[in-house]
């Protein structure tokens, strides 16, 4: 119970000072405080993805169908923070460079992140039996994963860097984020992620739930 | 009897035989990969055909065009056994591994088949020059394998799903999305007229060798769970 | 001893659970006819019991003279002929045997392809495509398949259909020698076949 309102009193904490406490950037002005909440969405989207693929691995090992509504909670969660970081990072980028989207490395891997997001969905619809359905869904959710490290790999070798690491941050600290925007950021990272688990267990419960409903309304 | 005195790699080869067997006889991805890659092909030609086009634009067609070649056809060999209906008999009998490894390479052969034909069509059709040949077959081969690795497991995935065709491409995609990007970088560069030579694109094989060798393993691992059942 | 132990099997399609808490053991020397109307999960059963189908809950275990039998094991030793199944239409008769052989690791030859094909009254006919097959033809090349390793669990679903009387008497020959030297389960809704095997389980809806 701690931790939730621990998670409550940091993203109060997140909401209110990041519209409060930094002085606006030089050249984008108050449009920099998206950055508080646009990172953390999308490391919220890789970070379910992690979540999804590791719960696939397990289902695949035990055969325990909770593994899979898990992996499937992680998932969904995952293709809602990947759209809300579409969406931030798409306005972020019209007043950075004056275009919604630029096909910069980190656009092309949110969207790229996105189409598996869709396909994996895709093919859970496509399967009926609930054991077939999540065997395959798990193997696809690996499968996709491995692909990442390539991505980051080849992404940024086709398509030229557009991210600069300063225009978020305050010209005095070019070489990393400076005290005040540490002390917002970092609880934001960290109360997205515990938001994220703990949103994801309840769309476990309400997955877990439904089968089971489902399955007594059989017997 | 003697029994289990035949190796994998023997069942493997046996089962490449058959689905070739049945190919020759039937001659249904065939027709469909190739089909499709030549229409694609002549519309291309038809419309960007006589233009003096960058050499990223011609590396980039020629690869779309052998994408979705290779989407309406390297599905089949999966399907095929569902829809008649003969993946029960082959699932009771043979060890995953062999049917994997004999499926993969049938798509393999198919793969080069159709670069085989669309490759000399489309110098020819597109007027492209081709600066460095032994780059353009060496980055045909690499895609090849790389193509086969990935669709092979997502083939046998969809040939079980209910929407079969259309969740193809849709799950491929996002998978061969790095496999492409390389390899339209390095054709790029076996086009151009700078003239690039292997040292140029040594990161992007580098990519092209590992995606292949690591899609096959992880493809190896997973399969058995996509097969049984 | 090869043994069988079915245990509390459930499984459910999307809306419509087929079995129910299904148990029961066999082994070598029991066989076992699955009876009930059209619908009941004969089919669904034999499946699950033959690792086709994944059961909803339950399991099914398999142990041989040297205990829990593995994956290959269980493979080579078992042998299944339903009719949602089919071979290789074009290729011919010879040629799906020796490719099934291959696949059970039996070095082939083409006298033991006559020699099958002659006992199972297909004799002369084995250069013939698989899909020119008449439905009787073609049951008896399956069960042809399903004796290649002469499998220690042999399970049949509604194996005389389609057959003529000979064709009948050749699966009857079958299921007696499958009864003296392993476990056989047949699925039936054909009253006279109940008396092929020992135990009868019925499944109702």
């Amino acid at each position: 119970m701690w931790w939730k309102i621990l998670t409550f009193i940091a993203m109060c904490w997140v909401i209110v000072a990041a519209f409060s406490y930094p002085a606006p950037q030089q050249q984008i002005g108050e449009a920099s405080r998206i950055f508080y909440f646009h990172v953390p969405q999308a490391w919220v989207s890789v970070l379910a993805f992690l979540t999804s693929m590791i719960y696939s691995i397990k289902y695949l090992y035990k055969g325990n169908l909770v593994d899979d509504d898990r992996a499937r909670a992680a998932g969904e969660l995952g293709l809602v923070f990947c759209i809300l970081a579409t969406i931030t990072g798409s306005i972020f980028a019209k007043i950075t460079w004056h275009s919604y989207w630029n096909w910069d490395p980190r656009e092309t891997s949110i969207f790229i992140l996105l189409l598996i997001y869709g396909a994996y969905f895709g093919l859970r619809s496509a399967i009926e039996d609930p054991e077939r359905k999540a065997k395959l869904a798990a193997v696809y959710a690996i499968f996709a994963f491995i692909t990442v490290p390539f991505l980051v790999f080849i992404v940024p070798r086709v398509m030229p860097s557009l991210h600069p690491s300063d225009t978020i941050i305050d010209e005095s600290s070019k070489e990393g984020l400076s005290m005040t925007t540490r002390m917002i950021f970092y609880p934001a990272l960290a109360s997205f992620s515990v938001l994220f688990f703990w949103m994801m267990d309840l769309a476990r419960k309400v997955h877990t739930r439904e089968r089971q409903t489902q399955e007594d309304s059989l017997s | 009897m003697p029994k289990n005195s035949i190796s994998l790699m023997t069942k493997a080869f046996a089962v490449l035989k058959k689905d070739m067997q049945c190919e020759f006889r039937t001659r249904y991805a065939l027709n469909a990969i190739m089909l499709f890659g030549i229409t694609t092909l002549t519309v291309v030609s038809f419309s960007v055909g006589q233009k003096n086009l960058p050499a990223e634009v011609h590396a980039a067609l020629f690869w779309i065009i052998i994408f979705f070649s290779a989407m309406s056809g390297l599905a089949q060999v999966f399907i095929r056994e569902e829809e008649a209906k003969t993946s029960t008999v082959l699932r009771l009998t043979a060890s995953p591994t062999a049917v994997y490894i004999g499926k993969l390479t049938f798509n393999l052969f198919l793969l080069f088949f159709l670069e085989l034909i669309i490759s000399p069509l489309f110098i020819l059709m597109t007027d492209v020059e081709v600066r460095n040949i032994l780059l353009l077959a060496t980055v045909l081969a690499l895609g090849a394998i790389g193509l086969a690795g990935a669709t092979t497991l997502i083939a046998a995935i969809i040939s079980k799903s209910g929407a079969k065709g259309a969740l193809f491409s849709v799950l491929s995609f996002p998978i061969l999305l790095p496999l492409l990007m390389g390899a339209i970088k390095a054709t790029t560069v076996a086009f151009s007229d700078t003239g690039g030579g292997f040292s140029d694109v040594s990161s992007e094989l580098q990519l092209l060798i590992s995606y292949g060798v690591i899609m096959i393993t992880a493809s190896l691992l997973l399969f058995e769970y996509v097969w049984e059942e | 001893m090869y043994k069988l132990e079915v245990n509390n099997i459930i499984k459910n399609f999307a809306s419509r659970r087929v079995l129910r808490k299904v148990s029961f053991s066999l082994q070598t020397g029991d066989s076992l006819a699955v009876v009930g109307k059209n619908g009941s999960g004969k089919t669904t059963l034999l499946k699950v019991i033959a690792g086709l189908i994944r059961a909803s809950k339950g399991t099914v275990a398999y142990s041989g003279p040297n205990g829990k039998l593995s994956r290959d094991e269980l493979q080579s030793s078992l042998s299944y002929v339903g009719p949602e199944m089919t071979l290789y239409d074009a290729l011919t008769a010879e040629e799906n045997l020796k490719f099934f052989a291959t696949m059970r690791g039996l070095a082939w030859h083409l006298e033991e392809s006559d020699k099958l094909l002659s006992k199972m009254g297909l004799n002369g006919r084995g250069r013939d495509k698989y899909g020119a097959y008449s439905s009787g033809m073609k049951q008896r090349l399956k069960c042809a398949v399903a004796l290649l390793n002469e499998p220690h669990y042999l399970f049949l679903d509604e194996p005389t259909s389609n057959l003529d009387e000979d064709g009948k008497q050749i699966v009857g020959d079958i299921i007696e020698r499958q009864k003296e030297n392993g476990i056989l389960i047949i699925a039936t809704n054909e009253q006279k076949e109940y008396g092929l095997a020992e135990k009868l389980y019925q499944l109702d809806d």
